[in-house]
């Protein structure tokens, strides 16, 4: 309880000292803090059409926040969301053209849908789990790894949907053919936001339950914690590694397939758009909690929302907003100093 | 065989809606138009930044013009992506900013336009790309000029300059517009000097400087001496073209001041037809839904004549852009064939230069053209 | 056969012209890194580092009218940046990998955010020393047009391999990375010389991006880096931390990325995305070969967060 009070507290003050800082910034730069401070609300949250944008920009966040919060806390530091998310969009689009068939067979579109899901998660997955397969058996360091990875998917992806997947009849820009109509999905109701973020919501409570409530939840964070302690206790870290990654990755790849689903129903350049990065980034700030990703999800989906109002508005760079994350993102991290530091937060009655 | 390409035209001039009939109806009723222009904002959508002196920057400085109109409010945003986020900025700038016309400025933001328009009727929206067709809303416009024709009169300079017989094309993404620019580029090339033969190199990314240098020195390498860009900013092929000390032609706005030593020509938009558009919706005038056009519709541009273009060659340009302003020039005409030998066009047979099916439909090369399109017949 | 017409010897000139126009400033990041790494950190964020660079040497050549000031107003951006690095990686318990990827948020948004004014106008550009003028060909020629900077990364890792080896202060660098705990018994201090260390990286990583603006494309621009100070942290792997390694590194890397516009001049024009994908295939490829479970990488210094 002291422990969730003190991150709670730290993680707040680190906000604010962004804030403080970007207001710095733009007083540097001749705006007014307020002002810009109030239409990012207006823009993130402030009408009803705004939310409704901020919580499409947190759906796919909160799936790849958990590409890199579930390794992590296996102790493993893996940024390939965006590798994931691509090639689980790659592996939906073809599971949706392979059931394309299903009317005819008397079966529901549904279970398309579902297909395209598991097999976009399973995309994901496969493409984490080799960098976790890598880590294991040959000691390959999972950042470079997974980095290189995304680079690597995103070549595939533009050179299948360019060539072998091309949809000729689509002439503007290079995509795949699209999966069937009734394969995808509509926004969830009374919200207006496509069912992706349900799929956010959800996946981030089962991974909190998992880590928290379960014998494997419970070898990870050992492991996370010590490799060599979880090595003497005789923990199967190589199974766990796998796992972590697979698991990691099919959140991911599960918001890749959202992409295609509930978006743009056919694989293309616009898979890979930087979801995966800031993944990482709404993945550090929940210090890899499943719970809080929701939470910073949203933030930094309404600060991405809001950017282009805070352009429009004030004549500032559309790198401004990217700016304003940095500061977050640095002034968190900062901030892990001060864990056990604040006299208010420490144990008491325990000698040191 | 003039009879028929007459129809034609006079048809596809009554489908479209001609934007001459609705300046007579505004020159008609003048206290009318007047009185009735509204005060309105404009929203445009940029894909990069405007002073990329390429695609963004003449969208830039056509919203500079419009914004010169009565009444008239202009708001900007850049870096927009060509996604569903598109969508967003877009209700962003009608829900929270009031805008009533919609420029969003890059040819892949058309499917979004398609799912926004329905929903709000009383914004216009207008695209730079001549996708509309019978049955799509409207309240939206696609206009686009057709480059391929001031591309034609920059390979006849290239024809006339080259002095080893190759030039150069480097395109972004394997798409219709891009290679009607290139085959405009080639058969001008080869309307003056028939042997002239053309790299065509796809770099794969609309804006990549790296890419495009070496897209640029490897051309150069094989030989190539006038070389022409068709990516989103032209102005790192025109920057390395001028080092290797070889000729350049720019496309998208007037990039001479670029090469001093070696720039020819240009193809240049001109997006500012797009004030007729606002003051239509000011009045509650008309106005076409899919304005195409070329010279002779002043949709297109050239640019100024580089210092080494003698004489003699800018007169013959000029000759062209004549030719096809009075729509005695055709780009397209018989006997044409394409770089695998098919046969495109037989002797005598042309296809009009508003002839939009057929460039859509456009996916090979010209003879002459080294290279692939990379998409099936 | 006429003097242009040089078909497929265009290919391999292109690849070498290439390797040596682009691989400056993988030079330069891939020495930064080593020497960051080298005290023990790890710094993700020369991405930003290096588009900071990039636009202050653009900017500041424009309005000073002096490519080589603007140089040095890239060393000194990036040097703050290395700087920012290891200041925040100094406090207890931050993860250096994350930093970086912060920095590389926040230093691109700086970057591009600042240097938007710059986009537009025409900056002064480095020369180039011509060296291929004894030949006739000009495709030859063109691809020995050399930017000193060129030599001066040659310069900075025959330097650094000697003070690395030879110095005191290479030394204590060393320890410093291998081994933390032994160098603050012998003394060395351990923060201060990470915070140098990183800080030269960042000012290597400031010069690699004002070579991408002021010599080559020679522009500033969205785009103009496509991970090459990302890349920084593979191509250290693959140079096994040694300076003199780096040169050959980045000229391979820039020879491939040379490769795919040379193919595609000469005709061969299908799978130029796979082609991209290359030099990235290629280092995963060796980095697989390379490690092993048993022992950590040859050459890897002891402290590195990302070798534990």
């Amino acid at each position: 309880m002291r422990e969730r009070a003190e991150a709670a507290a730290i993680t707040a003050g680190a906000l604010l000292a962004a804030l403080a800082l970007f207001a710095l910034f733009l007083l540097a730069n001749g705006r007014d803090p307020l002002a810009v401070y109030a239409v990012l609300w207006l823009g993130g949250f402030g009408t009803p059409f705004s939310l409704q944008a901020t919580l499409t920009q947190a759906a796919p966040l909160m799936l790849t926040a958990l590409c890199t919060a579930i390794p992590a806390r296996a102790g493993l530091l893996v940024i390939g969301g965006e590798g994931a998310l691509v090639a689980g969009g790659v592996f939906a689009v073809l599971a949706g053209l392979g059931t394309a068939g299903l009317a005819t067979a008397g079966l529901p579109a549904s279970v398309g849908t579902v297909a395209t899901c598991a097999a976009g998660a399973a995309g994901g997955a496969a493409w984490i789990a080799m960098a976790g397969a890598l880590k294991h058996l040959r000691g390959v360091n999972e950042t470079i790894s997974t980095l290189l990875l995304n680079y690597i998917a995103i070549a595939v992806l533009n050179h299948l949907v360019s060539g072998p997947m091309r949809d000729p009849a689509v002439s503007l820009k290079a995509t795949s053919w699209a999966i069937p109509q009734a394969t995808m999905v509509g926004t969830i109701p009374g919200i207006g936001v496509h069912w992706g973020f349900a799929f956010g919501v959800i996946a981030c409570l089962l991974a909190f339950a998992l880590l928290r409530f379960t014998v494997f939840g419970f070898s990870v964070d050992v492991l996370g914690g010590n490799a060599r302690a979880a090595q003497l206790v005789g923990l199967p870290i190589g199974r766990l590694t796998l796992i972590a990654c697979a698991l990691g990755g099919g959140g991911a790849g599960l918001a890749g397939a959202a992409e295609i689903i509930a978006v743009h129903g056919a694989a293309s350049s616009s898979l890979a758009v930087g979801f995966g990065y800031g993944g990482i980034l709404v993945a550090f700030l929940s210090r890899q909690n499943p719970l809080a990703i929701i939470f910073f999800a949203i933030l930094v989906g309404g600060i991405s929302a809001s950017g282009g109002l805070m352009q429009r508005r004030f004549d500032l760079p559309d790198a401004a907003t990217q700016v304003l994350q940095g500061m977050i993102f640095l002034c968190v991290l900062a901030s892990n100093a001060f864990y056990g530091r604040i006299r208010l937060f420490q144990p008491r009655a325990v000698a040191e | 065989m003039d009879h028929s390409k007459r129809n034609s035209r006079r048809k596809f001039l009554a489908d479209s809606g001609n934007v001459i009939a609705a300046g007579s109806l505004a020159a008609l009723l003048p206290g009318l138009a007047r009185a009735q222009a509204k005060p309105m904002t404009i929203g445009f959508l940029y894909t990069g930044v405007r002073q990329d002196y390429g695609w963004n920057q003449a969208h830039g400085v056509a919203a500079r013009q419009i914004a010169r109109l009565d009444g008239v409010k202009l708001l900007e945003q850049e870096n927009v992506p060509e996604t569903a986020e598109s969508e967003k900025v877009m209700e962003s700038m009608i829900r929270l900013d009031g805008a009533r016309v919609l420029f969003p400025t890059s040819f892949g933001f058309w499917p979004f336009i398609m799912k926004v328009a329905p929903k709000f009727p009383e914004v216009l929206f207008v695209h730079a790309g001549g996708l509309w067709k019978d049955g799509d809303p409207k309240n939206t416009i696609g206009y686009r000029g057709y480059m391929e024709e001031p591309h034609y009169l920059s390979g006849i300079a290239a024809g006339r300059m080259s002095k080893t017989g190759k030039i150069g094309f480097i395109g972004a993404k394997p798409l219709y517009f891009i290679f009607n620019n290139c085959n405009g580029f080639i058969l001008g090339a080869r309307s003056v000097n028939p042997k002239i033969t053309c790299q065509v190199l796809i770099t794969g990314d609309w804006n990549n400087p790296v890419k495009e240098a070496e897209a640029v020195n490897s051309l150069v390498d094989q030989g190539v001496d006038v070389i022409v860009g068709n990516t989103d900013s032209p102005k790192v092929v025109i920057e390395t073209a001028e080092r290797r000390g070889i000729y350049s032609c720019g496309y998208h706005t007037d990039l001479s001041a670029l090469a001093p030593k070696g720039f020819l020509t240009g193809a240049e938009w001109n997006w500012g037809k797009g004030a007729d558009f606002v003051r239509a919706w000011q009045t509650g005038g008309t106005y076409p839904n899919l304005l195409r056009g070329g010279f002779k519709r002043d949709m297109v541009k050239l640019s100024p004549f580089g210092a080494a273009v003698p004489e003699a060659v800018r007169a013959e340009v000029l000759r062209a852009r004549q030719g096809f302003a009075d729509d005695k020039l055709a780009l397209y005409r018989g006997p044409l064939k394409d770089n695998e030998g098919n046969v495109v066009l037989k002797a005598g047979e042309t296809i009009d230069n508003e002839d939009n099916k057929f460039k859509f439909g456009v996916k090979f090369l010209v003879e002459g053209a080294i290279g692939k399109t990379g998409l099936a017949r | 056969m006429n003097p242009g017409d040089i078909g497929w010897w265009g290919v391999a000139l292109a690849v070498a012209g290439g390797a040596i126009r682009i691989s400056t400033p993988y030079l330069f990041v891939s020495l930064a890194e080593t020497l960051t790494e080298k005290s023990g950190r790890v710094n993700l964020g020369l991405e930003g580092t290096l588009l900071m660079g990039a636009m202050s040497g653009y900017g500041v050549s424009f309005l000073s009218g002096s490519p080589w000031l603007g140089v040095l107003a890239a060393a000194l951006a990036g040097a703050a940046f290395g700087l920012l690095h290891a200041v925040v990686c100094n406090l207890p318990r931050v993860n250096d990998v994350a930093v970086g990827i912060g920095l590389f948020i926040f230093g691109t948004g700086l970057a591009f955010f600042l240097g938007k004014p710059f986009v537009e106008p025409r900056a002064d550009r480095l020369p180039v020393w011509p060296l291929g003028g004894w030949s006739d060909v000009a495709a030859i020629r063109a691809a020995l047009d050399v930017s000193p900077l060129f030599f001066a990364g040659i310069a900075v890792a025959f330097a650094m391999r000697w003070a690395l080896a030879n110095t005191r202060w290479g030394l204590i660098v060393r320890a410093v990375g291998d081994n933390a705990e032994a160098a603050r018994t012998a003394g060395y201090p351990v923060n201060l010389t990470r915070t140098l260390a990183t800080a030269a990286g960042g000012l290597f990583a400031g010069i690699a991006g004002a070579f991408l603006s002021l010599s080559y494309p020679g522009t500033w621009a969205e785009g103009l880096s496509s991970g090459q100070g990302l890349m920084a942290v593979t191509l250290v792997i693959f140079a096994r931390w040694h300076p003199l390694n780096c040169f050959w590194v980045s000229l391979l890397f820039g020879g491939a990325s040379a490769l795919g516009p040379a193919l595609q001049a000469v005709g061969v024009s299908s799978y130029y995305y796979l082609i991209g994908a290359a030099p990235y295939a290629l280092t995963l490829a060796l980095l697989i070969a390379s490690s092993s479970r048993r022992h950590r990488l040859v050459g890897a210094p002891g402290e590195l967060s990302i070798n534990r």
